[in-house]
């Protein structure tokens, strides 16, 4: 090998690990100092221990926020699935006038900050009169979730998905029997892949949540809230379990979505 | 008696472009159709107006008796072969083949009875359990045969059953395709661009161009007496020389007055046909004159030799058996039988 490209590979290697170091040291000091033996999650390290995973488990607001959370989580991801695949199914199954204008407003709420949606959520409810709520949440993970549902299953309702349908159809089977035995069996990886992201970005999403809740909070405004009270190896517990719960899920999406493109 | 399928008038507009020009059809029971046609003919616009995947925009489609235009797939006694088979990936080759019949809601008894039976007839008898991806694409084509027939249609539509097959395998589908078009004894209408393929299966051919039908006939027919010259041409490779009808119905072309098969009025301008293995040189009844061989490629079972006409400027299409000397520049009398020139308009 001549030096000029051995020279290039060493550049780009450190190039490559200095973009990681960036990304993910925050990320491994956070985790890190979980497991802090001592009151403040900073250098020098003591320890390990997992009393402060023990502590943030047995924390009683925290685990009100991880059940808001998980309860937000699937409920919007369900609602942003279903909705998502009946909107991806008519755009792409059916021809309408103002199909493309349809399907770029469906779209569109991934181009809106989550700060708008937030503020758009609460002005509405005041102006309907209700107060805010972990309900409210769910609406608004729902107008930010579906859009990226209806992408995924649009991408998978192609051509040769079409045939399928049409052989079924041709049989003799009616749409909703098209849909739930043949549409939903063939794309449930996509759609399961789908819940699984919506769910992930539901997860940890802090503004829309922070701002159309009051008493019943999710955990990201709890360990919001703690941090306020000053730095606390629990909250880097909780923040690292919910680190953990998103790289799950997403193992789950590459699976269960790309793993199966590419065979 | 009406016909088992009558195709009324059809016309299927998308925007600007026609896709189908007042299409009519009739066809008996048990008749094997296949509709001929190079691509953007309109062939499977009509397949799929016929199953009732695409509306047509004016025109009467009736089965057995019954007018369907307005029913959808569902409702229609067809059924479809498609061009990639458009299986079931998630369930197994009895599940494929029961699917219909479970829409229908048949007892599974009867069910497992009726896929046995029809698995044994596309001849993939035991083969129920395994999933569509453990099996070959012909196997494929099998079971998707499987699934449209179990349901027993009043009609069986193929589009390009064959496109995706190898030569041998193609062949083989062929016989055993016209073997269970008449085992079962249903009307198949089999959508296709290959003539050979056309041909080999159809009990009526129906050549389609721009939307419309241009021919339809029983193949034989088709193939030696075409009714236009599109026809003539898409049926396979024929010599044409072009003249001029004069007053004794003798046709007035480059390499002398012919008498040709068909009737054009005096003063038309025509085209006459002849199919390469219809040129001899043992002097029949016309005389096409002296020509010498421009060049040859040996194919086998014959040459196909390209000559030159010594009367003028006219060029031959011809076959000569292998035994034939065929080297260019070499001198040959050619003729033909009346009946195998075919006089048609241009």
């Amino acid at each position: 090998m001549r030096w000029s490209s051995r020279l290039g590979n060493a550049l780009s290697g450190f190039y490559l690990t200095a973009c990681y170091v960036f990304i993910l040291l925050p990320v491994a000091v956070l985790i890190l100092f979980s497991f802090q033996d001592g009151r403040l999650p900073v250098p020098p390290f003591h320890g390990p221990t997992l009393k402060w995973y023990v502590t943030a488990f047995t924390n009683e607001r925290m685990m009100a926020g991880l059940g808001n959370s998980l309860l937000v989580g699937i409920g919007s991801s369900a609602l942003s699935v279903i909705l998502g695949f009946l909107a991806a199914y008519g755009i792409s199954r059916y021809e309408f006038a103002a199909r493309r204008l349809l399907q770029g407003i469906i779209i569109l709420p991934l181009a809106v900050s989550y700060l708008l949606v937030g503020m758009g959520l609460l002005v509405t409810l005041s102006s309907l009169g209700l107060g805010p709520s972990l309900w409210m949440v769910v609406v608004g993970h729902v107008v930010i979730n579906m859009p990226l549902a209806f992408a995924i299953c649009l991408a998978q309702l192609g051509e040769h998905q079409r045939k399928v349908e049409w052989a079924a159809k041709d049989l003799g089977a009616s749409t909703f029997r098209v849909l739930t035995a043949v549409t939903m069996p063939m794309i449930a990886p996509a759609l399961i892949a789908a819940f699984c992201l919506c769910f992930t970005l539901s997860w940890d999403e802090f503004i829309i949540a922070f701002l159309v809740t009051r008493f019943d909070v999710t955990l990201p405004i709890v360990i919001w809230t703690m941090l306020r009270g000053g730095l606390n190896p629990q909250t880097n517990a909780v923040g690292s379990f919910i680190f953990l719960c998103s790289i799950l899920m997403l193992v789950a999406v590459e699976f269960l979505l790309f793993r199966k493109r590419r065979a | 008696m009406t016909s088992h399928l009558e195709v009324e008038a059809i016309n299927k507009v998308y925007g600007e472009v026609t896709a189908l020009d007042h299409v009519s059809l009739a066809v008996e029971q048990g008749g094997y159709v296949v509709l001929l046609g190079p691509s953007g003919s309109g062939k499977t616009t009509l397949l799929s107006v016929i199953g009732g995947f695409t509306v047509p925009t004016s025109g009467r489609v009736s089965i057995a008796g019954r007018d369907v235009t307005a029913l959808s797939p569902a409702q229609r006694p067809t059924t479809t072969l498609f061009q990639d088979y458009a299986l079931f990936p998630h369930m197994s080759v009895a599940g494929n083949v029961g699917f219909g019949l479970k829409v229908r809601h048949v007892s599974a008894a009867e069910r497992e009875k009726r896929i046995a039976a029809a698995l044994e007839l596309v001849g993939l008898a035991g083969y129920g359990r395994r999933g569509i991806h453990e099996i070959s694409g012909g196997q494929r084509q099998r079971v998707a045969l499987a699934r449209a027939l179990v349901v027993e249609p009043e009609i069986l539509l193929l589009d390009e059953p064959l496109g995706a097959l190898d030569l041998n395998l193609r062949r083989q589908m062929q016989d055993e395709l016209l073997a269970l078009q008449r085992r079962t004894g249903r009307s198949f209408v089999h959508v296709t661009h290959d003539q050979e393929e056309a041909m080999a299966l159809a009990s009526l051919v129906v050549v389609m161009n721009k939307g419309r039908i241009e021919d339809q006939g029983p193949p034989k027919r088709i193939y030696e007496r075409p009714a236009t010259l599109f026809t003539a041409t898409f049926m396979g490779e024929s010599t044409q020389i072009p003249g001029r009808v004069g007053e004794a119905g003798l046709v007035e072309t480059a390499i002398g007055a012919l008498r040709g098969t068909g009737q054009q009025s005096p003063g038309s301008e025509v085209m006459l046909i002849v199919r390469p293995e219809n040129i001899r040189t043992d002097a029949n009844e016309i005389d096409l004159g002296p020509a010498r061989i421009r060049e040859a490629t040996f194919q086998g079972a014959h040459y196909r030799v390209l000559a030159t006409s010594e009367r003028g400027a006219q060029d031959f299409v011809l076959r000569l058996p292998p035994d034939h000397a065929v080297e260019p520049g070499r001198a040959l009398q050619l003729s033909c039988r009346p009946e195998n020139l075919v006089v048609l308009s241009r």
